[in-house]
């Protein structure tokens, strides 16, 4: 490893030599240009549309920006709205992380007693991949409360959206641990075995670590999408960001509370998109030196 | 020699939010003056020449419409088509989702008639004809539920309340209500109706006359607790600046005067009307 890097923007450029070296004097200037005339193309094409006037006024008014950020006392507030997401997401992605992996395991249990068990999960990530989640949510959401049926049946719209979710994404989710697992190369659980190590603690201990560190990028993405995903928790009644900004919009005939809520999502993706970066950028980094040792 | 990349991109920041903050004050200052131009109803400006081309939301519910979109019956149907058969024209049905309703650009329609009611923030961004019907909110609930008995808005505090999205029902219930928990909003009636049904609300706020059909063909052992008036009225929707409002209203005053509008409303929503009203 080389000592460069340690100011704040380290993390702007490769982490590699080659690169640093051709962003040169000469390079940043003319990218520094190139950046400016790129918005400037687009900020000119949008001034020059016909009906770029009208779109500001509906899209981007600073007068309703902040209004629908901040509610007023008859629209929620987009901004106090979006703790919804926050809280949706961050509930239903501890569950994810853990309904996947025991699925991705039951699915690479070997022997022939198990095959019930491999294809129940098999035939689970066929159904939730293959099934839109808003029509999860509505067979849930509106189906579940339906069937009076004691408790289950009474639970808040929330908790069936994020059982939906969970149901969902855990599919997506147990394919790409199952990816990772079957990843690592067979003669690690043969080592593993011949030291004495039972199946499970060859899996535990040997196995899933090292399966789990290889997909963590993938599975950060997927949680990205899960962040917006949380946004269709709305069709069953709770105001998320997303629908908040639609009840503003519907009352005042303004769009510039989506524009409020789409910078919301972005704001809160672009830590866990750079999170997934520095990822994968230090696993590159130790599987190169791991070479060289 | 990174900062310079970071100047760089300060600057087209700059730019970009210089032209959009210069567009917005522009566009609103635009905002409030377009409906004053006058209307020849010798030779109206249509969207299409010689047709009336009237939009509203599919699917469209009785008692506002009835039958399909070929020939629209139904109060707003028929108000429609008698505004058409004053102005010697035919008219022709189209489909437009209230959420495009007020999205900016120009509309393919003349007017979009679709239970929206007139508010002065939403004539900001559109232009309204004058109120064709005086609305009243409904609140709808199971026989069973704790607000069935509810003689007043604040007996309603309480409850679980739900409303569609972009109803003024739901300002009903922020602004009037106020009640302890948040209400729950639907996209459509249809879900809001699912929700009353399993229990998830105890009752639905909607305009008074869908809640009494509700009541009456859909929803077993509902009842509708009470109407509460808000002074709201309906109109038609037109484009910003749209100078063919001024005829429309023409026709509309015609019909309010000579008693059309009247009888139509006494055809089809006659048996909807009667609730008792809410106490404050």
């Amino acid at each position: 490893m080389t000592t460069r890097g340690t100011g704040p923007a380290d993390t702007l450029e490769p982490s590699s030599g080659r690169g640093s070296k051709m962003l040169g004097g000469r390079a940043v200037l003319v990218s520094s240009m190139s950046t400016v005339l790129f918005f400037a193309v687009i900020a000119l094409i949008v001034v020059l549309a016909p009906g770029s006037e009208v779109v500001a006024e509906r899209f981007f008014d600073p007068f309703h920006l902040r209004q629908s950020l901040l509610g007023t006392e008859s629209e929620p507030s987009v901004a106090g709205a979006f703790l919804l997401n926050v809280y949706i997401f961050t509930i239903s992605e501890l569950l994810i992380l853990i309904l996947a992996l025991i699925i991705a395991v039951v699915r690479g249990i070997p022997g022939p007693v198990f095959f019930p068990f491999r294809m129940v999960a098999i035939a689970y990530t066929d159904l939730f991949r293959g099934i839109p989640l808003i029509l999860v949510l509505y067979i849930i959401g509106f189906g579940v409360p339906g069937l009076g049926l004691g408790v289950v049946s009474y639970l808040s719209d929330v908790t069936y959206g994020i059982i939906a979710l969970v149901l969902v994404y855990s599919a997506y989710v147990a394919e790409v641990y199952r990816a990772g697992i079957e990843s690592v190369h067979e003669s690690q659980n043969a080592a593993a075995r011949s030291l004495g190590l039972s199946r499970w603690q060859s899996l535990r201990f040997v196995l899933l670590p090292q399966a789990v560190r290889r997909v963590i990028p993938p599975l950060l993405n997927d949680f990205i999408g899960l962040q917006k995903d949380t946004a269709l928790v709305s069709v069953l009644g709770s105001i998320e960001a997303a629908r908040a900004a639609q009840i503003y919009g519907a009352s005042q005939f303004n769009y510039a509370s989506y524009v409020v809520a789409a910078l919301l999502f972005v704001l809160i993706t672009i830590p866990l998109a750079r999170f997934t970066d520095h990822l994968i950028a230090r696993d590159k980094r130790r599987r190169q030196a791991g070479t060289v040792a | 020699m990174k900062r310079m990349v970071l100047i760089g991109l300060l600057v087209a920041c700059l730019f970009l939010a210089g032209c959009a903050g210069q567009q917005g004050s522009e566009g609103s200052a635009q905002g409030g003056s377009g409906s004053e131009k006058s209307c020849d109803s010798k030779n109206p400006p249509l969207f299409k020449d010689g047709v009336l081309t009237v939009a509203t939301d599919k699917p469209a519910y009785p008692p506002w419409f009835e039958g399909g979109p070929e020939n629209y019956s139904g109060f707003e149907g028929e108000v429609a088509n008698e505004v058409a058969k004053r102005m010697d024209l035919p008219i022709k049905w189209v489909v437009e989702p209230f959420n495009k309703s007020y999205a900016p650009g120009a509309k393919d329609y003349d007017f979009d008639i679709n239970q929206i009611t007139i508010t002065p923030e939403r004539e900001q961004a559109v232009d309204f004809s004058d109120g064709y019907f005086d609305n009243a909110q409904g609140v709808l609930a199971l026989k069973d539920s704790p607000v069935a008995d509810a003689q007043s808005v604040s007996d309603l505090k309480d409850g679980q309340l739900g409303a569609q999205v972009g109803t003024t029902s739901l300002d009903f219930i922020n602004e009037t209500v106020q009640p302890n928990a948040d209400p729950k909003v639907y996209d459509t009636t249809n879900d809001a109706k699912s929700a009353l049904e399993s229990g998830q609300i105890d009752a639905f706020v909607t305009d008074l006359v869908t809640t009494v059909y509700l009541r009456d063909f859909e929803i077993k052992n509902s009842e509708v607790v009470g109407q509460y008036p808000r002074n709201e009225q309906f109109g038609m929707l037109f484009e910003q600046g749209n100078p063919l409002v001024g005829c429309v209203n023409q026709v509309l005053g015609e019909m309010k005067e000579d008693g059309t509008l009247q009888k139509l409303q006494k055809e089809y929503l006659q048996q909807y009307l009667s609730v008792p009203t809410l106490k404050e």
